[in-house]
């Protein structure tokens, strides 16, 4: 399959497989008016098979998110054409309202402005938990 | 602004420095009854409770202070519909504290981010209860006199009931405990106190469905209630509630020194008859609790003021 290589713009690969429709889905691709192309269960040497996501054009993204998902992905950064800079994102320490908290007894439930936060509590399992009832995020 | 959401909200020095001024207050009470005259303790609370209202109330009037507040959520503007953050903002601007129990977890937490006076977490669901750990330190220190090298069984209900996952994470701090957890399966300690809590400070702890199996080996039995309003379904409910029923029968393989701890409301898992038992503790911890809350708004004031 060819995706056609991008000008300017970014490319998220290493994505762990299977992963790469969940960032999609947080990083609001569905709603961005440039190219986007989601690529998934690509052959790998060091994976095995991998995702990949590739955005033609210069959109405000919080990439800290891609650390969120899959801290193993790196982030390629595309200028006119060439490899401008490679790096890893670190899980972020908090998350405001990109994901929900699913207990039905935590407050965020009734009160609906409050931002749902959570906190890294376990950077080696990968563990976030709602600042309010402690509940792991999913 | 300091407050207490979480026990672990509290160094152990400063648990340490309230046990202190809990005990000096003990043996000095008139040196305390006016210390915070001219000062408003707000209790708002969203669910129905005896015990700790009316705890925090006494202690604010033995303190000189005095009290406004309500006692259900309905006698409230959050029946009108008004956010836990605008009732904290609200009633900053008439009191100097706030006591607050609320049925949803992390509602304390809002109210401490949005008043600009201290905030006391009375009990939010089933998630923490910091005074209830007060007044169990409060007992241990004066049953065992100090938090060390002490066997404690938890028995009942340990996957709701939050006053055993507070005093779990305070005595972990302690050194050479030992934990013993007794409860059914649908009621295990969640596995990630156990991991985050007992393996992390590598605590030495047993697992088991039996009561009659350790009850020998315990200094601390802390007996709960299974507790209906925690359940969904009411099957679930009826068919727990009644697992460990403490009797005199059941204490005669115990030690002469067992304390027996229980945060109340009792339904029936202690027997009456134990009541009169020399081991018996939990109305002396009822009593341990309004000292360690009359210290705790004290502390709270003092650094309010600073």
């Amino acid at each position: 399959m060819n995706v056609d290589s991008i000008l300017n713009g970014v490319v998220i690969d290493h994505i762990e497989a299977g992963s790469g429709m969940r960032l999609y889905d947080l990083l609001g691709l569905d709603e961005v008016d440039v190219s986007v192309a989601i690529i998934k269960n690509v052959t790998s040497r060091k994976m095995g098979k991998k995702d990949i996501i590739k955005i033609d054009g210069e959109v405000p993204i919080d990439f800290d998110l891609i650390g969120f998902v899959d801290p193993e992905a790196t982030l390629n950064i595309i200028k006119d054409g060439k490899l401008m800079e490679k790096k890893r994102i670190d899980m972020p320490l908090e998350l405001r309202n990109v994901i929900k908290c699913k207990n039905p007894r935590c407050i965020t439930s009734c009160e609906q402005e409050l931002p749902h936060v959570f906190k890294l509590t376990d950077k080696d399992n990968k563990v976030y938990r709602c600042i309010y009832c402690e509940t792991k995020a999913n | 602004m300091k407050g207490l959401i979480d026990i672990l909200d509290f160094s152990t020095e400063e648990l340490d420095e309230l046990i202190e001024t809990a005990c000096d207050i003990i043996e000095n009470p008139a040196d305390y009854s006016e210390k915070c005259k001219g000062k408003k303790l707000a209790t708002l609370f969203y669910e129905p409770s005896t015990r700790t209202r009316l705890s925090f109330e006494a202690a604010m009037y033995e303190l000189g202070g005095n009290v406004i507040g309500f006692s259900e959520a309905n006698s409230s503007s959050s029946a009108k519909g008004e956010s836990v953050a605008d009732t904290a903002k609200t009633i900053s601007c008439y009191a100097d504290i706030i006591a607050m129990r609320h049925p949803k977890e992390g509602a304390a937490l809002v109210a401490k981010n949005n008043a600009s006076i201290p905030v006391i977490n009375a009990g939010d669901g089933g998630h923490c209860h910091p005074t209830q750990t007060l007044a169990d330190l409060l007992t241990i220190y004066r049953e065992k006199g100090g938090f060390s090298g002490l066997k404690i069984g938890f028995c009942g209900d340990l996957k709701f009931g939050r006053t055993v996952h507070s005093l779990i994470n305070a005595l972990s701090r302690y050194e050479d405990n030992e934990v013993y957890l007794i409860s059914p399966d649908e009621l295990k300690l969640p596995s990630y106190v156990k991991k985050d809590v007992l393996v992390k400070q590598n605590i030495k702890y047993t697992q088991t469905t039996d009561l009659e199996s350790v009850i020998g080996e315990l200094d601390i039995l802390y007996m709960t209630r299974v507790q209906r309003e925690r359940f969904f379904n009411e099957e679930d409910y009826l068919r727990l509630k009644d697992s460990y029923i403490l009797t005199e029968k059941k204490l005669e393989k115990a030690k002469a020194d067992l304390s027996i701890m229980h945060p109340l409301p009792r339904v029936n898992e202690i027997s009456v008859e134990i009541d009169n038992d020399s081991r018996a503790c939990y109305f002396k911890q009822v009593l341990n609790g309004k000292y360690m809350r009359m210290a705790l708004i004290l502390k709270l004031l003092e650094e309010a003021e600073k």
